[in-house]
């Protein structure tokens, strides 16, 4: 997804002179061609993530349309105040993507996992917070929300779903339907969710659009039941209070499936992660056959 | 050129003004340093959004009641709107609201934020080739504690950006010891002067002056 991004952000800085492209020293290898074809909006600040968010502030001021690139707790976390005040507080819209999503880095420690990104980002009202599952997916978003004119945040991860899905305009699409049990899976969790309620009458909702959530969507289309399950690859329950707005109008049971809220003392790769955090297919069948 | 009637006519509007804080330090610290940056400045207040202007991004936002004063002055919104600063009728809070108030940049009052937008605003005119366009940003020298406006000092340093002039009100209000502004901010790259902060020629000049690299004006009141 990561390279994706940055190929999509190339080729959309070549064709619209009103983009700006804002890195703090990350991704410089896939974005030169950008910076060769037009330096004077193409700005590497340096390692300095407080300042990239108000340059691309400042460019967005004059008109420009500003993407900014690095990776996701040095996007999310590190600068929040001058993602709040500067975009959101400003009213001025900017496209924030981020690579190394949750525990991608897996080997890296504390410092570089973000499982909490999407959560700080979600305080700043206006955000639209988006979470493709796929490379073709993450060419489509960065290219209808780049000049949305609101402060978008789009989290890249390593972990992708097996095929790409054509996604409803609001961002929550039905892969399913079913009666026993309402699953909502973000991003790249779709595949294993599919895969965890096999055999079970499950409608399955996808949602790739965080925030806001397509709460119309899952109103219609949620299951009789009222076991309503969200599997998000972020800290369990970020997305827990917007699903119970949108079914405040019956009775239901929500679990919240998602990164325990704990550091991550371990160093390996995503699936050995998964696997201890019960966020592999096992783990989440396991939860969804406990709950119903 | 005698310039005490405006500066009378400044502190008589700001005397307008409603509630206590008229009173504050932080009102009056600004006074001359922005009175005169609006005599050198490039603005039209029928047109505050002209492309071609000059912009002026007030981070300290902090004791905005001289800015206000020197907006009301300029015609950018009616003197009586000073007589309903923070009040729920008004559009003049405690901080500068560019969504709310004619003439203002950029909605400021967290300290550090106004000199990296600068930056980027510097990038942005060029970009857009409105080369004689200038970027003046005004900070307190306690502002200067907050290690973002290093970030860009050091970044706009680095990257030449001439279109681009700092202002350091300095009232010594800074409880760590700043040193010299002006010797730090030329360590840094800049073509950096240190002026009385009332003597209004003093200003005129400072602000006047263009060099190949950001300039600063570091502001003695």
């Amino acid at each position: 997804m990561r390279e994706q991004a940055m190929a999509t952000v190339v080729d959309l800085f070549e064709r619209d002179e009103e983009i700006a492209l804002i890195t703090a020293d990350i991704s410089l290898d896939f974005l030169r061609p950008a910076v060769e074809h037009d330096p004077r909006r193409a700005i590497n600040v340096g390692i300095m993530e407080q300042s990239a968010i108000g340059v691309a502030a400042g460019f967005a001021l004059e008109g420009f349309h500003p993407i900014v690139h690095t990776l996701a707790p040095f996007l999310t976390e590190r600068p929040l105040e001058q993602l709040k005040l500067d975009f959101g507080y400003q009213g001025l819209g900017g496209l924030f993507i981020s690579a190394g999503a949750a525990y991608d880095y897996g080997q890296s420690g504390g410092t570089h996992h973000s499982p909490g990104g999407v959560q700080a980002l979600s305080s700043i009202p206006g955000i639209e917070i988006l979470l493709p599952g796929s490379p073709a997916e993450t060419d489509s978003l960065v290219r209808t929300s780049y000049a949305n004119g609101r402060p978008t945040y789009l989290r890249t991860s390593v972990v992708e779903n097996a095929a790409p899905v054509e996604l409803a305009p609001g961002g929550l699409t039905v892969v399913q339907r079913g009666r026993d049990v309402t699953v909502i899976a973000a991003g790249p969790f779709l595949s294993r969710t599919l895969a965890a309620v096999d055999g079970i009458d499950a409608t399955v909702l996808y949602a790739t659009t965080l925030v806001p959530l397509d709460a119309a969507t899952l109103a219609l289309e949620a299951a009789p039941a009222a076991e309503i399950v969200l599997v998000e690859p972020l800290y369990e329950g970020t997305t827990a209070a917007q699903v119970s707005a949108a079914l405040a109008h019956r009775a239901t049971r929500l679990l919240s499936i998602g990164v325990p809220r704990r550091f991550i003392k371990h160093y390996g790769t995503s699936e050995q992660h998964d696997r201890d955090l019960g966020l592999d297919v096992h783990g989440i069948r396991e939860r969804i056959l406990g709950f119903s | 050129m005698d310039t005490a009637p405006a500066t009378q006519e400044l502190l008589d509007l700001i005397a307008r003004s409603s509630g206590d804080e008229k009173h504050d330090a932080s009102s009056f610290s600004t006074l001359d340093v922005i009175h005169m940056l609006y005599e050198v400045l490039r603005v039209d207040p029928r047109n505050p959004e002209w492309q071609e202007r000059d912009r002026f991004l007030l981070s300290k936002g902090h004791g905005p009641l001289a800015y206000y004063a020197v907006l009301a002055r300029n015609r950018f919104f009616p003197p009586e709107e000073l007589e309903r600063f923070m009040t729920w009728e008004g559009i003049l809070g405690a901080h500068p609201d560019r969504l709310q108030v004619p003439g203002v940049e950029v909605s400021t009052g967290s300290l550090g934020h106004g000199l990296p937008l600068a930056v980027g605003v510097a990038y942005a005119l060029r970009a857009r080739d409105l080369l004689e366009q200038r970027v003046f940003v005004l900070t307190g020298d306690a502002e200067l504690n907050e290690g973002s406006n290093w970030e860009a000092i050091l970044h706009a340093g680095s990257a030449q950006l001439a279109n681009l002039t700092l202002i350091v009100v300095d009232n010594r209000s800074s409880n760590v010891a700043m040193g010299d502004i002006a010797e730090r901010l030329r360590a840094f790259g800049w073509d950096a002067v240190t002026v009385d902060g009332r003597d209004h020629e003093q200003l005129r000049a400072a602000y006047e002056h263009r060099a190949d690299v950001p300039t600063a004006v570091v502001a003695r009141v």
